[in-house]
């Protein structure tokens, strides 16, 4: 259907959301199929559905992208009930329609139960990883079949591109993204207003806007969900950024390893174009802009914003000098303004509340909501969405419940590879974008990774220099050597060669690295080095001086030995050891041949008294 | 284009003017200020990549080390270019540079203006460093697009495409940008070889002396791109020119 003015929009919303309320009471089945869920078997949950369901034509079964709660997939709720069920498995299907879908009673062992109080929780709403966040541009994916544009306009979706496009100017537009206090989300936390406002004033007749889903962090994947679960979205705020700024042709830049955002966003816009929300005269307002689809090669450094151009335009995609700016001279050599995912995804929020509503969230430079991806040595890995400002022990203890197997927290290394390690010390700082770059870390794209007391520190930098000298695009002396040389050192200290002076020259190294470099990546490559030196320098002293790893990861320096007084004798050790290096009679405690040890620990593992240790 | 705009700045104290549009580093040295460099050159678009001829800018009140070549000439910029942090930072540019091509002589020699001698790093000993001047060259000025950049990192390297070498007319260009030498031609019986990229290429011998004076390969692509008469290479450029 053509929408061909904004009155038809709203009738046609109407209609949508007087069919839902007509199915309010609706048994129905609401299934996350998201990535994480997918990996968790959410595609052979569905189809068990499915078989169930086609026997019963009044039981709807509905398809969302992800919740966040990644951990506990697949993640079903049934409603009208509104009951959460997480880890389903297929088996599980038939019970479930058969006793709470029909019936209406509970299944207790499908529930969550929340660790600390031992209580099966119900309730989505309930459930302590849910109840600390506010999920305010993330929150949606739960009501949204993706591949359904009218699950996006019963939520309201496209109204603040009516607001913008009838009751709004370019200029208005533009002064109450600026009052927001949007900054963006890809990394560098620029104020997108004032973006939009220098591409605005540049002058040209062709103008891009680009939409950056690249997100080559590993282990991040909010703006993959974002565009996997609520595409219109991030199409709506893109059009409102276009309408501003003055663009009439728009990119979404996806990497390849995202196929389920690829096919949805590509959804997502051929339904827009159908209902006249994308195209010629949007809406009968005069107003022209079209988006097409990139596929990015997957290299990390295709991210940044100047080698993302040259991705799009067929070249090597490599940073070049920002001296000329991009929204004066971008893709094309044309005015090019680009923002991440979640940046455009908060447009439409910011339109509809106004500037002062979405201003009152979040710390005095940062505003609004940030959404984390909440990994490694935690209870509740997942997405979090929270205000700026949260602390980091809300974020890690309250929403991430903390740390397993009861050991002890150690430090969050936030911002992807190349942010620095926070820790214990720090846990009560306020996270946002300033106070991250405060402690030596940064906001990145918000991936939080957590470390336990296991973590060697000096591995940790060794294992993310490694990372960004693999994908350091190789153009910058300073960030081609500098990395290489970092990891060297780094390497040299984990294998018991570190020398006096080693610590001096990561400084040096970090140093030139930050301060010559081209790019973001090589600007911020020294952050996990430089970090972990400030917070962990006895660790680097006893790797160097010592010869020691204090927390038992590294192999040169960690010896293995068994507890006479703990051991039972059981021979489970010298049985599985791959190079026979213990030896032991029954009843005789035994022992490790330090010579013939590999460390790799497996005695360690197996043994059943915990009489291994580990120095 | 409308007159050409000057633009005022100062390098180090002194007054100077300069086109809008271009870059610093050349305007810089045009007037007799030392700035290392090793990625420039005036036939070829700035690049930025050995960083060595970074400066240090004051604009607006604030300042920051940046590369002169890549950096448009404003007014109102002040340009600093001997300060402790960029000596600093270019010593240690250039002892990593020392250790990745340590036998190239114009490493060693820029190395040692600057007072780097040794370095503390292991050696890797290629003579390549990356700065990217035969690509472009190849690329922007000969427009054959035989090389480029291949991988990243450090296992970036210049290559022909997928190492098949078939787009370059060896006319050596790259040969006489190269910096540190790297890149060797050899001429053989009515043969010439680009030893780096393996491109071999018959030479067309001149119907009037007999010597071999330039790849056939490479005459026929110039005629081609030129619309030059099919003859027109029969001759050396030496015999025709004495009619
Ligand atoms: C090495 C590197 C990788 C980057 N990767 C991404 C990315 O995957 N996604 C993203 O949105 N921004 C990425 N950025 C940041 C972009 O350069 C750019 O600042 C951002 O997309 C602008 O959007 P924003 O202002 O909305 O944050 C990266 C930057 C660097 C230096
Ligand atoms: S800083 Fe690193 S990644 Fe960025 S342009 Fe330079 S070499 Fe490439
Ligand atoms: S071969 Fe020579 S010109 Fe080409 S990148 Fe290497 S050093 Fe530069
Ligand atoms: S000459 Fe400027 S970076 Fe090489």
């Amino acid at each position: 259907m053509y929408l061909k003015g904004p009155d038809e929009l709203e009738r046609l919303r109407k209609q949508v959301i007087e069919g839902k309320k007509a199915e309010e009471g609706q048994k129905r089945v609401v299934l996350c199929t998201g990535t994480g869920c997918r990996g968790a078997g959410a595609l052979e949950v569905s189809e068990a559905f499915q078989k169930e369901l086609d026997r019963s034509s009044d039981i709807e079964l509905k398809r969302t992208c992800c919740h966040g709660f990644c951990e506990r997939g697949p993640i079903t709720v049934i409603e009208p009930m509104g009951v959460f069920y997480q880890m389903v498995s297929p088996e599980q299907v038939s019970q479930i329609i058969a006793e709470t879908v029909k019936k209406g009673e509970v299944i207790e062992d499908l529930l969550y139960k929340d660790p600390k109080t031992g209580e099966n929780i119900r309730y989505e709403k309930d459930i302590p990883f849910y109840m600390r966040q506010m999920r305010l541009v993330f929150g949606h994916n739960r009501l949204i079949d993706p591949t359904r544009i009218e699950d996006y306009l019963a939520t309201g979706g496209y109204k603040a591109l009516t607001k913008a496009l009838f009751g709004m100017s370019p200029e208005q537009i533009i002064e109450e993204v600026k009052r927001s206090g949007l900054r963006g989300r890809g990394g560098g936390g620029f104020p997108a207003g004032r973006k939009w406002e220098n591409c605005r004033r540049a002058g040209a007749d062709v103008k891009y806007v680009i939409c950056n889903c690249d997100e080559g962090d590993p282990g991040a994947y909010m703006d993959r969900s974002l565009m996997e679960g609520n595409p219109h979205r991030v199409l709506e705020g893109m059009i409102i950024g276009a309408y501003a700024i003055g663009a009439s042709e728009g990119y979404v830049y996806v990497r390849n390893e995202y196929p389920l955002a690829v096919q949805n966003v590509g959804i997502a816009i051929k339904q827009a174009e159908k209902m006249g929300l994308l195209g010629e005269n949007i809406l009968g307002s005069g107003f022209k802009f079209t988006i097409s689809i990139n596929r990015g090669g997957g290299a990390f450094v295709a991210g940044e914003s100047t080698a993302l151009m040259a991705s799009i335009e067929g070249q090597v995609a490599e940073p070049r000098a920002k001296h000329i700016h991009t929204v004066e001279s971008g893709l094309w050599e044309r005015p090019t303004n680009l923002n991440n995912v979640e940046t455009w995804a908060n447009v439409p929020v910011i339109i509809e509340r106004g500037a002062d509503s979405y201003s009152n969230i979040g710390t005095e430079g940062s505003k609004g909501t940030k959404i984390f991806s909440l990994v490694g040595k935690i209870n509740n890995t997942g997405l979090i969405e929270v205000p700026m400002g949260m602390t980091l022990r809300e974020i890690v203890h309250d929403i991430g419940g903390g740390i397993p197997g009861g050991k002890k927290f150690k430090a969050v290394q936030t911002g992807g590879p190349s942010g620095g390690c926070i820790p214990e010390a720090l846990m009560e700082l306020p996270v946002d974008f300033d106070e991250l770059t405060k402690a030596g870390s940064m906001m990145g794209s918000g991936g939080m990774i957590v470390m336990d007391e296991s973590t060697c520190m000096v591995d940790v930098a060794k294992y993310f220099t490694n990372f960004l000298r693999d994908e350091s695009c190789g153009k910058c002396t300073s960030c081609r050597e500098g990395t290489l040389r970092m990891y060297e050192v780094l390497d040299d200290i984990t294998k018991g060669k570190g020398r006096e002076g080693d610590i001096e020259l990561l400084e040096e190294l970090g140093w030139v690295t930050a301060e010559a470099s081209l790019c973001g990546l090589g600007q911020t490559a020294p952050n996990p080095v430089l970090s972990t030196i400030h917070y962990f320098r006895d660790e680097y002293e006893a790797h160097i001086r010592d010869k020691k790893c204090p927390a038992g990861v590294c192999r040169d320096l960690i010896t293995y030995d068994i507890d006479t007084e703990l051991c039972i004798a059981c021979g489970k050790c010298k049985k599985e050891c791959p190079v026979e290096a213990i030896t032991g009679e029954k009843k005789v405690p035994h022992e490790i041949d330090q010579d013939k040890c590999i460390r790799c620990g497996t005695c360690m593992e197996v043994c059943p008294e915990d009489a291994v240790k580990v120095q | 284009m409308s007159e050409k705009e000057l633009v005022r700045f100062k390098i180090d104290g002194l007054e100077v003017e300069a086109e809008r549009g271009s870059m610093l580093l050349p305007v810089a040295l045009d007037y007799g200020f030392e700035i290392p460099h090793l990625c420039h050159h005036e036939a070829v678009s700035p690049y930025g990549a050995c960083r060595l001829c970074l400066v240090e800018v004051t604009k607006n009140g604030r300042t920051r080390m940046t590369t002169s070549c890549t950096y448009p000439v404003e007014d109102v910029i002040e340009v600093s270019t001997d300060t402790d942090q960029i000596r600093r930072a270019r010593r240690l540019l250039l002892e990593l540079l020392l250790a990745r091509s340590s036998r190239a002589e114009l490493i060693q020699r820029v190395a040692k203006e600057a007072g780097v001698t040794e370095t503390r790093f292991k050696a890797v000993d290629d003579d390549c460093i990356l700065c990217g001047l035969c690509e472009r060259v190849c690329r922007e000025v000969v427009e054959a697009n035989a090389i480029s950049f291949v991988n990243r990192g450090d296992r970036k390297e210049v290559a022909p495409p997928f190492w098949d070498p078939m787009a370059c007319i060896a006319c050596g260009a790259c040969v006489y940008i190269c910096p540190t030498d790297c890149i060797k031609m050899e001429e053989k019986g009515d043969e010439r070889t680009i030893v780096r990229w393996k491109r071999t290429l018959k030479m067309q011998k001149c119907k009037s002396c007999g010597k071999p004076f330039a790849p056939l390969f490479q005459l026929n692509w110039i005629i081609d791109k030129a619309s030059l008469p099919k003859d027109f290479y029969d001759v050396c450029p030496v015999c025709k020119q004495m009619g």
